[in-house]
């Protein structure tokens, strides 16, 4: 994992309010080819198009988080679910108006079963 | 369940008893060690899933609180999603990436630096300041937090990941090899008793023909003897004439020491 000085990257894929907050966070960069490390859906987004813009950002060697809207992650979650690198790691965020559902986290359900409901509250 | 009774292909002796039993040590070395890691591991893990689960639950609030904000900064400052959108050019917050080593696993740790300049022109407008500091604040806090529940969950797949590899090893070692040396083992040990009780058995025959021939022998002698007896009264009866019988009595009874056909074997 020699990235060198060079740290890696926060990516971000969810709707534009989501996106622009991140980006006033500062992680939003352009890289040469000028392909930026977010994706915007909104209500036009094809699910081709974000499974691609997805995959796309997964193959970046520069990108060490994705972070995903979860009602985008639902929209593609047979690709997110048969995504098994640990770099980039793929987190779920919940997204400004979905609220977030912790049964339907990819990682939190292959976890289920070794922690009770209890640990939630 | 087919291989029951699989056994190393080895031939039963010593030495490969001796090598077997080295064996069986060694994979019982391993199986303890195995389990210790992967009980280490097992911790390790247990502590993830619960710090992975309070950060997720902080994440909502968080991520909240951010959302809030960011439409408190749009009611103060207009639509700026646009201007952000087509303004990005250098990340200020990047994450490195460091190595973690629990029990010889190394789990990849980001953290987060800040580099760069402030990125204020995003927005591209004076106005709405202290709600676009806010707005920065707030999503620069989800961005840490969002980076710690990163690690955490890579530190988690790769646990979770190792943790199978390990159990999998301690179980083959376990139900597989184990059972498979001892099966080895008592094997050699049944089949050197088998070659000890053969052996035993063949010695006794063997005395037991010994005996026999001495018997026979010891027979014959002593037929051989009377007879030699009679023979000597009788040339007694004629030598009270010669005189000469008393040497022929004597060289019958020397032996003959130099042939080993009247030795007695020296087994037992």
């Amino acid at each position: 994992m020699a990235q060198g000085p060079r740290g890696k990257l926060i990516a971000v894929m969810g709707d534009e309010d989501t996106v622009v907050g991140f980006l006033m966070g500062g992680i939003g960069e352009l890289n040469k080819q000028r392909h930026p490390n977010f994706f915007v859906v909104n209500k036009n987004t094809s699910v081709g198009e974000i499974e691609e813009a997805f995959k796309n950002l997964c193959k970046r060697d520069d990108i060490g988080i994705i972070l995903i809207s979860q009602n985008i992650a639902e929209m593609i979650r047979y690709v997110v679910d048969s995504y098994h690198q640990t770099i980039p790691t793929v987190l779920e965020i919940p997204s400004k108006d979905h609220p977030y559902d912790a049964s339907k986290d990819s990682i939190l359900r292959r976890a289920k079963g070794m922690f009770t409901s209890d640990d939630f509250r | 369940m087919s291989g029951k009774d699989e056994k190393i292909n080895i031939f039963p002796s010593r030495m490969a008893q001796t090598l077997m039993k080295t064996r069986l040590k060694g994979a019982q070395k391993g199986h303890s060690l195995l389990k210790k890691k992967s009980d280490a591991l097992t911790m390790r893990f247990r502590a993830i899933l619960g710090k992975i689960i309070e950060t997720k639950v902080q994440m909502g609030e968080v991520m909240k609180e951010a959302a809030f904000s960011l439409a408190e900064t749009k009611f103060a400052a207009g639509d700026v999603n646009q201007t952000v959108l087509q303004s990005v050019a250098k990340a200020q917050i990047k994450v490195r990436t460091r190595k973690d080593n629990v029990a010889g696993v190394n789990l990849p740790v980001f953290e987060h630096y800040v580099e760069g300049t402030d990125s204020y022109e995003l927005t591209g407008i004076a106005k709405g300041g202290q709600q676009v500091a806010k707005l920065k604040k707030n999503y620069l806090t989800a961005v840490k937090l969002l980076v710690d529940l990163a690690s955490l969950q890579t530190s988690f797949v790769t646990l979770d990941e190792v943790i199978k590899v390990t159990n999998r090893r301690v179980n083959a070692i376990e139900h597989v090899i184990i059972p498979k040396i001892e099966r080895t083992l008592a094997y050699i040990v049944s089949e050197l008793d088998e070659r000890e009780r053969e052996e035993f058995f063949r010695l006794k025959k063997v005395q037991e023909k010994k005996k026999q021939a001495r018997d026979r022998k010891e027979k014959v002698e002593k037929e051989e003897k009377e007879s030699a007896a009679s023979l000597q009264q009788q040339q007694q009866q004629e030598g009270s004439l010669h005189g000469q019988g008393k040497y022929a009595e004597k060289i019958n009874h020397v032996r003959n020491i130099i042939d080993e056909d009247n030795d007695a074997d020296v087994l037992f």
